[in-house]
């Protein structure tokens, strides 16, 4: 019988095998970054251990950075950033500190430098790491207990995941975007839907998506509950990898092409799980509660809790979130819009908000913070900061931001957001803090109106 | 990692589904460097209401926390699993995790049990009637047991004997260096590096 992406994978990275234990794998690459590391690092010295391998390991500094030039005020802040610069020195780590070029959110840098390719393991202790499976790898998430273990041993024992298939037919009508798709996929299966599974998405709209989208789409199946998310690589994969800074080149650039062409499931393959999906059927989606599986159409109202599947978590997430069931979506007004994070904070999504707001006002704070300080140049260079600059935006510096609020960018409480972000959790943005999950496109629109709005309702 | 063996405890019952790792500890706690003194930031958003369950006299003092579907979900912050500990937590019973908290709490030495989800409400029904109920979880012979009651529950012997024994993964892994010095030598020259 045939393989699945994911076993081809998992296959080639087992270290040891043995009856009754789970396997040892072997990993790659492992990102690195200031909040779940500091601990971890404590643990080598305690023990007197080493990092097994830092050349395959890199830091950068980005949940907890300012997005305004100048220090970080935050004295506890600081002492974390200052706590992974001492660590990095000492156990030797590359690392891409605040204000260098190659700073950034760690899953916006991996891509960006090459580091990410397709076939490989990758790690980091963070939930959204699933987003480097975009290229066709085993990418996931990790405590920090795991963290030390990859640092001291560059493997981790795990169990295999069940296999998902989430096969998205036909074409995203236009206007609809990864990000649409990956939160109507989360609003199918639920929060827990992907459970311990490794899902593997395709079909003919996730072969068109660029490789930005398909980052967006990897990145939230940690949201569905899932341990990874990945995409078989193909011409769109390599292209976009050819000439990055960490990507082979000469004879061992076609070697690699020759094996990553391997690495797709074979056709008499069998997953555990299929869901299917119709992508022409699909509009703007965003979310109306307290996690990312409630969500709806933009084009319907906010649902009456006993018509839902858990009407006790969707009374609580009403009551959070200020709202009433009957409201059409659309006339929800927000205070806020953030465009950017792990999950929206390429060059693309920052294209795809400037092309709405050029030439338009915002009525709301808008804040645009770019995934990586590569992706602010490359913006700039683009001219869209003026874009948004003239809109009335904020054109901020690189960083997590807003997606989590460890930084100065938080909602007051009460206030409501439409943000490109992964989690519209209670809190998650500043306690208190309402959040609405939108596409790039979505947030601009809804900058220039002040209720959530697609880019099609403006005139 | 502290073994676990078997717990006897009192329950705090926590009716809601989707308790993601932000609300068990919020972000703002995140930003310490140590392992310590997590245990203020535990539901530090839901215990600001009088009513939350964890701010009931009657629950003061219970170690098993039973929680609605889908515990831990979102962010993978062991800072949780820490919370939970240092708050006094051994056990965690739910009828569904999420991967990444259910493996950092078996690596701290928390255990989360999964139970079907009538299961969960009996338990937490027995413990909303009498607060004083003892439950009993047995990790050696699978089975949590209350008042008469008992539910047996599935965890991989691997999981179970490393618990049991308070076992470290890494001096277990490094038992193996052989191998994976063996592994690195066949690795493709074209993969990268930091450097």
């Amino acid at each position: 019988m045939g393989r699945t992406l994911a076993e081809k994978v998992w296959e080639q990275h087992v270290v040891r095998r043995a009856e009754g234990e789970p396997d040892l794998l072997y990993i790659d690459l492992h990102l690195v970054h200031e909040v779940t590391s500091p601990q971890a690092f404590d643990g080598l010295r305690m023990a007197g251990r080493k990092v097994r391998r830092p050349d395959l390991t890199i830091a950068t500094e980005d949940h907890n950075v300012p997005t305004v030039l100048g220090p970080i005020s935050d004295p506890v802040s600081k002492t974390q950033v200052e706590t992974l610069r001492k660590n990095c020195a000492e156990f030797g780590v590359r690392l891409h500190p605040m204000g260098d070029a190659g700073q950034g959110v760690v899953h916006i840098i991996g891509p960006q430098f090459g580091l990410t390719q397709p076939g490989m393991t990758i790690v980091c202790g963070d939930s959204h790491t699933s987003t480097h499976g975009a290229f066709g790898g085993i990418a996931f998430g990790i405590g920090t207990s795991e963290v030390e273990h990859v640092l001291a041993t560059q493997t981790l024992p795990a169990y295999r995941p069940k296999t998902m298939a989430i096969e998205v037919s036909g074409e995203l009508p236009t206007g609809v975007t990864a990000k649409d798709l990956i939160l109507a996929i989360i609003a199918k299966i639920g929060t827990g839907g992907g459970q311990g599974y490794i899902v593997e998405y395709r079909g003919e709209a996730v072969r068109k998506l660029s490789m930005e989208g398909r980052m967006t789409v990897c990145n939230m199946s940690i949201e569905a509950g899932a341990r990874a998310g990945m995409i078989a690589p193909d011409e769109t994969t390599f292209e976009y990898l050819k000439g990055r800074p960490h990507a082979p080149t000469g004879a061992a650039w076609d070697a690699a092409v020759e094996y990553w062409k391997s690495l797709t499931t074979d056709a008499d393959a069998v997953f555990d799980t299929v869901v299917e999906i119709d992508a022409s059927t699909l509009t703007p989606f965003v979310t109306w509660g307290t996690n990312p599986g409630q969500g709806a159409p933009l084009g319907t109202a906010v649902p009456v809790p006993e018509e839902t599947d858990d009407p006790a978590a969707a009374r609580r997430a009403l009551e959070y979130m200020g709202l009433t069931a009957g409201t059409p979506l659309r006339e929800i007004a927000v205070d806020t819009v953030f465009v950017g994070s792990c999950t929206n904070g390429r060059l693309e999504d920052l294209r795809a908000a400037a092309e709405v707001l050029r030439g338009r006002k915002v009525v709301t704070r808008t804040l645009i913070v770019p995934g990586s300080m590569l992706v602010k140049l490359q913006a700039e260079q683009e001219g869209l900061h003026e874009v948004f600059k003239a809109a009335g935006a904020e054109w901020r510096e690189a960083g997590c931001s807003m997606c989590l609020g460890m930084n100065p960018d938080t909602l007051a409480p009460g206030e409501r957001s439409a943000s490109t972000s992964n989690r519209n959790f209670e809190g998650r943005q500043g306690k208190g803090g309402r959040t609405h999950l939108v596409s790039p496109a979505v947030a601009a629109a809804t900058a220039v109106t002040g209720k959530l709005t697609a880019p099609a309702d403006l005139a | 990692m502290e073994a676990f063996t078997t717990h006897t405890g009192r329950v705090v019952p926590l009716r809601r589904s989707n308790v993601d790792t932000d609300q068990i500890i919020p972000a703002v706690w995140l930003k310490q460097v140590s392992r310590t003194g997590f245990e203020k930031g535990l539901f530090s958003a839901w215990r600001e209401d009088p009513g939350f369950v964890l701010n009931q006299p009657a629950y003061q003092g219970a170690s098993i926390l039973v929680s609605g579907p889908d515990f831990g979900t979102g962010s993978s912050r062991e800072h949780a699993v820490w919370a939970l500990q240092q708050y006094g937590f051994r056990v965690v019973i739910a009828a569904r995790f999420g991967d990444i908290f259910r493996n950092n709490s078996t690596k701290m030495g928390l255990l989360p049990v999964v139970l079907p989800a009538e299961t969960v409400e009996a338990l937490q029904s027995a413990a909303e009637a009498d607060p004083a109920l003892e439950v009993t979880v047995d990790l050696g012979e699978r089975r949590v047991v209350w008042a008469g009651e008992s539910a047996g529950f599935e965890i991989d012997d691997y999981t179970r004997w490393r618990l049991m024994e308070g076992l470290d993964d890494i001096g277990l892994t490094l038992r193996n260096a052989d191998d994976i010095a063996a592994y690195e030598n066949g690795r493709q020259s074209w993969l990268p590096t930091t450097v």
